[in-house]
């Protein structure tokens, strides 16, 4: 007992620790990322990685681990500047990889140097957030106290995605938990969605093992875990794991041997985010703008960035800006230091960095303009990303979702296509496998790309001398820069990650595909139409989809009723059970009486046809048979005119498509339904009727029976007379 | 000494100190150690300490503009150590001339006026440091006996060794100094209690009181005329977006008070049954215009509305020799908005990736009121009550004039 509280004392003493992944291990960033780390990419001016660290150390962590791989050497330098090494209280330490390729490298390099020592924090060097972690590690501790095997607590936070394009508004795919409401623990996790088409399964054992469960798909993942030191190690125990949540997560989760448990631990008031790609750069700083990651805003120095005051509707300006009376500055602007801005120029929603230089009747909107950037006069800027050194001669224009690296220069009057990519190297021209792409940062990116800018230069200087044809740039009269293509099928993934909104007509677009993706398992033969086929126009056939929609059900419930009849005959059930399961079938699928009688007589004339039968005779003698066997079924479900007009469109229906043998006894069992007042003389009457408006094609039947009707016709008339 | 400062202004910057009494507080603590820390010049040594403390001072203050009261103390530190200097040499030209007197072959630099007596030096450079107040003038005569007093104590250390005399009196100066400091790091600290002793006078039997928000000094003034057996009722609004009004409520429960609780829209509606409104303030101005919680404003229309009496409490340290229309005084800060709404609750209108790409859903949630001049009824400060139109005396006697503007405008230009 006292050793036990000893060591729980030890684990308190020991100081809170974190591990900063530097590196994302993905290639989302590019090419901006071939020549500077993301986590020293400026958001909201401001490198990435100052507002992880401010956050940890307001947080109350103590020691820093940052582990730097792709430019590691940028980061080192960045840190060594900004004076984040001579912080009181705060540690901050580098380790450096060339070789680690995934998140599980680093991990296992971090392993072996036994620097960790007790729970500690795990993030990526591109999250922000104002989170209090005392109340997570509180709990994280507790679990540990009564459960060695809690080894990890995620942080979620309430985020709804899109119901059109089942993203997030970070740009990630909708997340689906399955989470213990009781205990918090963390069941079942997917975060690629598209892999399931509309469908989710989940182990049985989920709910023989827990008394609840609840399935979510409103939680955002913060990617920030507490971690107990066995994680380190069971990367180190699993070698094939790579990435943190598809490799680890989920094998902690499906492997049941070890008993390994994850927990969750839901944020409210707090704010909690990672950039994963170019949304959620927007998306981030727009929320930064406005104010959800308070303290860490612009006019706050957090940490070493300029002094700025925020004046009315969120307007962000730095000192030293010079800037014409004639331009327009909105709303939700931030402005850098020593920028200048000309004259009629009108900005909003955007942010532009330090000691850039705008000239006159120039619009940008929504774009994100990084430090020392020239625009000419009359450039037209929409929802893009231009970092340092660009220069766009006057009268260019980006479209939405354009990125410009460093120092590219756009060509006088060159339009930028939406979505491109423009960088001053050129796209590595060999296709890496998907697998590869994943790590590619230090694959390829390395070899290829010296982390100094100054070498750089050099070897872009050198590239030219070398390949002297190839160095035909396209951006334009003067222009400076390689427009990288995007790979086939990969025009999807840009419109989703990109920082620009997705246009409406592709919104419309999405929700087709969506729409049809869950249609896919019923409707046999359709295939799936290629994304950019899709126009605006086809926004008409949204009712049709509906009523398709309507259909599916129904057939479903024909399959269903089907089978319980199957079943009622095999076993020999009694008519009241049959009726007592159609009901409760009708009632779960909210179906119509007439659909009951529709799908039952379906089911009736099917056995009959199964029943064996040499010629249409004996056909129709196994009609009668049937019929009369099951007639008070039948004739339970036919309480109106209504249901029986069903019937016989049914039944024209089977003679049409199902069932064609019975085409030619049409009239013979329509006459029999007759005269055994399963069917009355009004239905048929009425459906004469209703057929004569109908295309020649549909009148087969109606003509088929013609005479049968006309007798009917007289008949009534006589009665009437009588 | 550096080491100490930084870590102040990293935790000001951070917004970790919360709160114009806390941050008081730990401006002198930190000013105070600089001082003990700091090595002197022989010369000018007053100058020198107070551009140490200016360069500091300014610092402290960019790290957090809204926060006035860092300016204040900072203002008032350099004010004790003008005010320190100046009866200090009062005293060493005291102690001269009575020394000159006696012995005429000394000779000293202030020869060129041996005929004024010390207090007139001392009233002289006073009334160059300082304009005339109200308080200096009524008080003019105890002062003119503390002048003499100081000089014959100056007197006698002159007598003892000369050649020490520099050292000591660089001595002195640091060490009434500090000592200073200490007295107004004491008088942050008790300012609650002078204020709540002055509760029996303003509050009768059976009155209603309303107050928004939580103030601790409220809650003190308010605990004292409880004790002093005087029963009334207290409303309080509970100061949406932070709510601190329930924890002022939960308080003045424990200590035995009659605490009703109603939302800040209700205001209006229960103005007509108080008897007098007793808020906290954030930061007063020179103008007498007060910069309190949001929402103060309100409460400050319906009381004019309905003429009920205004009253701000607020200690010395919350004086702010500036005026509102001052360019360099920030008067709000904008907060989360998590405080006011559920950020997963509003993630769908939040979502820039489907829509126009521009946020539709604006929260503003703003931290402070200006309560205008006008509206206010009475301020009750460590040293008493006070009409509005009157603050500016009053800080006149807490700070001088020369340091309104921390700001060493020589090393701009």
């Amino acid at each position: 007992m006292v050793a036990k509280k000893d060591a729980e004392e030890e684990l308190a003493r020991t100081p809170l620790q974190a591990i900063i992944l530097a590196d994302s291990f993905t290639t989302k960033f590019r090419p901006i990322t071939l020549e500077r780390p993301k986590v020293l990419l400026p958001l909201v001016n401001a490198p990435m990685i100052d507002y992880t660290l401010a956050w940890l150390e307001s947080a109350g962590v103590e020691e820093v681990f940052v582990f730097c791989c792709a430019h590691s050497k940028q980061v080192i330098d960045y840190l060594d500047k900004s004076n984040w090494f001579g912080q009181p209280n705060f540690s901050v330490t580098t380790i450096e990889s060339h070789n680690a390729i995934s998140a599980g490298d680093a991990l296992r390099l971090i392993y072996e140097q036994h620097v960790i020592r007790g729970d500690f924090i795990l993030v990526s060097g591109d999250t922000v957030s104002n989170m209090s972690l005392s109340q997570a590690l509180k709990e994280h501790k507790e679990r540990r106290r009564n459960d060695s095997n809690a080894v990890m607590t995620m942080v979620i936070k309430q985020s709804k995605p899109s119901p059109i394009t089942r993203q997030s508004r970070l740009g990630t795919e909708e997340l689906f938990m399955v989470i213990d409401p009781e205990t918090k623990q963390l069941l079942y996790y997917e975060d690629r969605v598209d892999n399931l088409i509309g469908y989710l399964s989940l182990d049985k054992a989920l709910l023989t093992d827990n008394t609840s469960i609840s399935l979510q798909n409103d939680k955002q993942d913060c990617y920030i875990d507490i971690c107990s030191p066995e994680v380190l190690s069971l990367f180190t125990d699993n070698f094939d794991y790579q990435h943190l949540r598809r490799d680890f997560v989920k094998g902690l989760l499906v492997d049941d041997i070890m008993g390994y448990k994850i927990y969750t631990h839901e944020i409210h008031s707090s704010y909690a985010a990672r950039i994963d790609n170019y949304r959620s750069y927007d998306t981030i700083s727009k929320d930064i703008i406005q104010r959800w990651t308070y303290p860490l805003v612009p006019d706050v120095q957090f940490f070493g960035n300029s002094a700025t005051k925020l004046e009315r509707q969120g307007m962000y300006r730095a000192p030293e800006i010079k800037q014409s009376r004639l331009s327009k500055i909105g709303p939700f602007t931030v402005i850098g230091t020593g920028t200048s801005i000309g004259i009629n120029t009108e900005i909003s929603n955007s942010v532009v960095g330090e000691g850039c230089s705008i000239g006159a009747n120039v619009t940008i909107e929504g774009c994100y303009i990084w430090d020392n950037v020239t625009i000419e006069d009359g450039c037209k800027l929409k929802h893009s990303i231009v970092c340092d050194g660009v220069t766009m001669n006057s009268g260019a224009a980006l479209e939405p979702g354009v990125v410009l690296s460093f120092k590219v220069v756009v060509g006088r009057n060159f339009l930028v296509p939406a979505y491109s990519k423009v960088s001053l190297l050129q796209q590595p021209i060999k296709q890496d496998s998907d697998e590869e792409l994943e790590y590619a940062d230090n694959s390829s990116g390395i070899p290829e790309v010296p982390s100094i800018s100054g070498t750089l230069d050099k070897l872009n200087e050198e590239e030219r001398t070398e390949l002297p044809d190839s160095q035909e740039y396209d951006v334009g009269d003067g222009g400076v820069g390689f427009i990288w293509l995007v790979s086939e099928g990969g025009q999807e993934e840009e419109l989703r990650h990109s920082v620009a909104p997705i246009p409406v007509d592709k919104l419309v677009a999405i929700m087709q595909i969506t729409k049809d993706e869950v249609d896919i398992p019923n409707e046999d033969g359709s295939f799936l139409p290629p994304s950019g086929e899709l126009g605006p126009d086809s926004i008409t056939n949204d009712s049709n989809e509906d009523a398709e929609d309507i259909r599916d059900d129904s057939i479903i419930f024909e399959r269903e009723v089907e089978a319980t009849f199957q079943r009622a005959v095999e076993e020999d059930v009694t008519d009241d059970h049959v009726i007592l399961e159609v009901n409760s079938l009708r009632l779960s699928y909210n179906m119509a009486s007439a659909d009951c009688a529709g799908a039952l007589f379906y089911s009736v004339m099917k056995l009959a046809l199964d029943a064996p039968h040499d010629s249409p005779n004996e056909l129709y003698k196994n009609v009668v048979t049937t019929v009369s066997k099951w007639k008070k079924l039948l004739k339970y479900y036919l309480p109106s005119i209504d249901e029986e007009i069903e019937v016989i469109l049914k039944f024209e229906e089977m003679c049409l498509e199902s069932a064609k043998e019975y085409s030619p006894l049409f009239l013979q069992v329509l006459h029999h339904l007759y005269d055994q007042d399963i069917i009355q003389e009004e239905a048929i009457l009425d459906w004469a009727s209703e057929k004569e408006g109908a295309e020649e094609s549909d009148k087969v039947f109606v003509k088929q029976s013609e005479k049968f009707i006309q007798w009917l016709k007289e008949a009534s008339e006589e009665e009437e007379e009588d | 000494m550096n080491a100490l400062v930084n870590e102040f202004i990293i935790k000001l910057k951070k917004r970790k100190i919360e709160g114009s009494k806390a941050t008081a507080k730990l401006t002198a603590e930190v000013l105070r150690s600089c001082i003990s820390q700091k090595r002197l010049p022989h010369t000018h040594q007053a100058a020198a300490l107070i551009d140490a403390i200016r360069t500091i001072g300014e610092k402290l203050i960019a790290a957090n503009p809204v926060e006035l009261a860092i300016g204040n103390i900072v203002r008032r530190v350099l004010n004790i150590i003008r005010e320190e200097d100046v009866s200090l040499t009062a005293a060493a030209v005291g102690g001269l001339a009575v020394s000159a007197g006696s012995d005429d072959e000394d000779d000293f630099k202030q020869d060129d006026h041996p005929g004024l007596s010390a207090a007139a030096v001392a009233a002289a450079a006073r009334s160059t440091l300082r304009p005339p107040s109200l308080q200096t003038l009524l008080e003019d005569i105890p002062q003119s006996t503390a002048v003499p007093h100081t000089s014959s104590s100056g007197g006698d250390s002159e007598g003892k060794s000369k050649s020490a005399d520099k050292n000591s009196k660089s001595r002195k100066l640091k060490h009434n100094v500090i000592e200073a400091v200490n007295e107004l790091i004491q008088d942050i600290v008790t300012c609650h209690e002078q204020i709540a002793e002055q509760a029996v006078e303003h509050i009768h039997h059976n009155e209603v009181i309303l107050t928004l928000g939580n103030s601790r000094t409220v809650m003190e003034f308010l605990c004292a005329a409880k004790e002093k057996k005087r029963s009334f009722r207290v409303f309080v609004a509970e100061g949406a977006p932070r709510y601190q009004g329930h924890a002022l409520a939960k308080e003045l429960v424990a200590r035995g008070l009659q605490t009703t609780v109603i939302t800040d829209s209700a205001i209006f509606a229960m103005i007509s049954r108080v008897n007098m409104v007793v808020v906290g303030a954030h930061t007063v101005m020179a103008n007498g215009g007060v910069i309190a919680p949001v929402g103060m404003n309100m409460v400050a229309l319906a009381a004019q509305r309905h003429a009920v009496p205004f009253v701000v409490l607020a200690g010395a340290h919350k004086l702010c020799p500036l005026y509102p229309h001052n360019p360099e005084v920030l008067l709000n800060e904008l907060k989360s908005p998590a405080e006011l709404l559920d950020f997963g609750e509003f993630s769908d209108c939040l979502d820039f990736g489907s829509s126009s790409g521009s946020p539709l859903l604006h929260v503003v949630n703003p931290a402070f009121d200006y309560v205008p001049p006008n509206l206010v009824s009475l301020f009750i400060t460590d040293t008493g009550g006070h009409n509005a139109s009157y603050m500016y005396r009053l800080i006149a006697d807490y700070y001088s004039a020369d340091d309104f503007v921390v700001k060493q405008i020589d090393v701009l230009k």
